[in-house]
């Protein structure tokens, strides 16, 4: 990373941190922040994190690895996210994991080569009634079939 | 915010704190219970797990540490309290009601078992081949309650490669069983940082920063966590494989150097209880194994007090006479290498405020393969000097490059009491029962004074006994030479001597009062750097900083367990041993007085002293990259 770029983050965390509140306690809104703009909490940022809040790095890595919604590595431009229980499941959602697995050509953890798509699992949307359901780029899709899926995949950019 | 207030625990998860009554004999101070039928008075707030080993009832339990914070975590001290609908955890159930506890029920002992069979059905590895076999409290746990199988299964195969990458602290994920001691050792009572719980659910595991090997992020090698781990998944680097290697070599001069904390500790490994120092039976044992020489460290810790008294006057002659301002005050101890790796990485803009004197330890490799080399004429290529350490930092301190002030690698390996026990159990001996034998000339006398660094303030004591007479001429004005404020326990210990009536050279010390601080564990010497950061120190001469609880006597390569209670035991078989030697004074020992005429003729903090006994340090900020 350059330093320039360095600079400007280091800045932008500080706000985050007058923001929100320089204790540990504002981890999850300055965290979620950083996530929201890179996709990706990247190792600069998380020490810069632990310095300003005067917290070991380890405390900030360890609290990105208990959310399945922060990420320590960079990610695909979409996030697509497939519920994986009991309901979707029933209604044939491991059908669909399979096909998308097959149309991006990746597992599901995995990013695609070219960073468009991060496919992966998430516990329940909530959406049991109308399942199978996925979530987009925090957009939630309802009533999947295979084809639906598909298309919604293919016009992500 | 204040970096005071940043405690690492949520105030809604802290434990369950009680206001006490200030008179446990008044009203509302006791509370009765029953404990297995049997009535008891308690003071309000113990936990039921106090209650119980005060009343001689056995509570087990694997994730509470005496020296940490409560857990909670492991449940396998659960009891019965009559009136709840669950079982509790007796390490973190504070009593403020009259109950009814039942400590084993068939629940209760089956809930334990079960806690066992889980626990054991994720730990992978064999007892026989393993560093903590017998002395493991998972497996002490498995006997106690008859484990003979495994319920629910056994990992067969490894899930984690092993982290070798450390010289000092191996750590071996597979044999963790989650207890997260290391976790609160390395942040609450070292305040480090390199550990913590890494993901979630089945896939938790204790992990450093970004999950990257050890020696790639800010470890100061204290070993603390070593010593607290209940099974081998943290245990240190032993290098004892290629010391038998160098024993059993006949063209190798295997020199041993021992400290004087292993010597204080190293029965508790032989089923002996702690306080009694065993001087003269390590020495005999260690000849019988074959070293061809055993000094004394204590012999180098003299030295180092010469060199870092005389650096100290040096400096507090700069500021005071040359009014130099480029020369920091207080002068902090550089003997305890978890101390430098702590202030290299965290407060890297202070170094100038180290003392420049190598630890004991480095000083000895330095003048075993110079000038003992050459008094002897052996050469220094076939000398291998080890030291016998209560510390797992030494190890990284031996390997460090600058370590070859000699032309070879100063001091070859460290090894920890722990791993020398285990040398001397492997050569058939029993050491309690060995005859006691002195040590080796011409560096086996040694003064009381060198024997003290073993304890917190010890380093201190001995510094002030030297320059107190340098400057005054006469002894140190406290009873018997025993400096008390240097003593004890207390994180942080604060006093003064004043000077007076100095001798000619010493003359513009005269009326100083001279200030002194003694803290020990890295947590207190980040609160002494607050206070230096904030100017609070200004006054203060001289800081003596020992990164493990205790000093070294409660290092990380010490016997386990440790307490309170064992470091206390510990610190009294040393003050002990040091006040029946007849030579209490560093600058009073005769081998000091004689490398001084022989060798190191410019006298301390000369040419040759700078080159041999003196280092520099590294800035290596907090930025792990």
């Amino acid at each position: 990373m350059l330093t320039l770029e360095k600079n400007s983050l280091s800045e932008e965390i500080e706000e985050l941190v007058s923001l929100y509140g320089e204790n540990r306690g504002s981890l999850l809104e300055i965290l979620g922040a950083i996530e929201k703009k890179y996709g990706y909490i990247s190792e600069f940022a998380q020490q810069e994190v632990a310095r300003l809040l005067n917290i070991h790095p380890v405390e900030v890595y360890s609290f990105i690895s208990f959310f399945s919604f922060l990420h320590s590595k960079p990610q695909g431009r979409n996030m697509v996210r497939m519920c994986k229980t009991i309901a979707c499941n029933m209604k044939g959602a491991d059908n669909i994991s399979a096909v998308i697995e097959k149309e991006l050509g990746i597992k599901f953890g995995e990013t695609t080569k070219n960073r468009r798509v991060t496919l992966e699992y998430t516990n329940c949307l909530g959406m049991c009634d109308c399942a199978p359901a996925m979530l987009v780029n925090g957009k939630i899709y309802t009533n999947l079939d295979v084809e639906k899926a598909i298309k919604i995949i293919n016009e992500l950019k | 915010m204040t970096e005071s207030d940043n405690i690492r625990v949520p105030v809604s998860q802290q434990p369950h704190s009680v206001i006490k009554s200030k008179k446990e004999n008044g009203i509302g101070g006791l509370v009765s219970i029953q404990i297995n039928e049997k009535a008891v008075m308690v003071p309000l707030g113990t936990t039921i797990l106090e209650a119980c080993r005060k009343n001689q009832i056995h509570i087990p339990t694997l994730c509470h540490h005496e020296d940490l914070c409560l857990a909670g975590l492991c449940r396998i001290c659960v009891v019965d309290v009559e009136g709840m609908k669950t079982l509790q955890a007796a390490c973190s159930f504070p009593i403020t009601s009259p109950l009814k506890i039942h400590t084993s029920t068939p629940m209760v002992r089956k809930a334990r078992r079960h806690i066992i069979d889980l626990i054991l059905s994720e730990h992978c590895g064999e007892c026989y081949s393993c560093i903590r076999n017998g002395n493991c409290e998972l497996q002490a746990l498995a006997k106690e309650y008859g484990v003979d199988g495994y319920r629910f299964g056994h990992v067969e195969q490894p899930r984690y490669s092993v982290d070798r990458s450390s010289v000092s602290v191996i750590r071996d994920l597979n044999k963790c069983i989650l207890c997260r001691r290391c976790i609160r050792t390395c942040i609450d009572l070292q305040e480090v940082g390199v550990l913590e719980a890494i993901d979630r659910g089945d896939k938790t595991h204790i992990g450093t920063f970004l999950d990257k090997p050890l020696a790639d992020v800010i470890c100061i090698n204290c070993g603390q966590c070593t010593n607290r781990c209940p099974t081998a998944a943290l245990s240190t680097n032993d290098p004892s494989d290629e010391i038998w290697e160098a024993i059993d070599n006949p063209n190798k001069h295997v020199v041993i150097q021992t400290a004087p904390s292993p010597r204080a500790a190293i029965g508790e490994e032989f089923g002996v209880a702690p306080g009694k120092s065993f001087t003269g039976e390590l020495n005999s044992a260690l000849k019988r194994i074959g070293f061809d020489k055993v000094f004394d460290t204590n012999f180098t810790a003299d030295l180092t007090i010469i060199e870092e008294g005389t650096e100290l006057l040096n400096r507090l002659k700069k500021v005071l006479v040359n009014c130099d301002t480029s020369v920091k005050l207080p002068q902090f101890t550089s003997c305890s290498p978890g101390w430098i790796k702590f202030i290299e990485h965290f407060y890297p803009e202070y170094l100038d405020y180290l003392s420049t004197a190598k630890s004991p330890q480095q000083m000895f490799g330095a003048v075993i393969k110079t000038f003992y080399a050459k008094e002897t004429g052996i050469n220094p290529d076939d000398i291998v000097t080890v030291a016998l350490m209560p510390c797992s930092a030494k190890k990284f301190e031996c390997n460090r490059p600058e370590m070859n002030s000699s032309g070879y690698k100063d001091v070859d390996f460290g090894l920890t009491t722990r791993e020398m026990a285990t040398m001397i159990k492997e050569a058939g001996i029993y050491l309690p029962e060995m005859p006691k034998t002195g040590f080796d000339d011409p560096f086996g006398e040694a003064s009381g004074a060198g024997l003290i660094f073993g304890a917190t303030g010890g380093v201190m004591e001995a510094a002030l006994r030297t320059v107190y007479e340098l400057v005054t001429g006469r002894e140190v004005p406290f009873k018997n030479l025993n400096i008390e404020p240097c003593r004890g326990f207390d994180g942080i210990k604060q006093a003064s001597v004043k000077l007076e009536n100095c001798v000619n050279e010493y003359s513009f010390l005269e009326g100083i009062d001279l200030k002194f601080l003694v803290a020990h564990g890295t947590a207190n010497a980040k609160k002494v750097m607050q206070m230096l950061k904030r100017g609070e120190l200004n006054d203060v001469h001289f800081v003596e900083i020992m990164a493990c609880p205790g000093g070294c006597l409660g290092g990380g390569g010490q016997p386990i367990p440790t307490s309170a209670e064992i470091r206390r035991k510990r610190a009294q078989a040393i003050y002990e041993e040091e006040a029946s030697l007849p030579i209490r004074k560093s600058h009073e020992n005769p081998y000091v007085k004689y490398i001084y005429q022989k060798f190191l003729t410019e006298g301390p903090c000369g040419k040759l002293s700078h080159k041999l006994l003196h280092t520099h340090y590294t800035k290596r900020g907090r930025f792990i990259s």
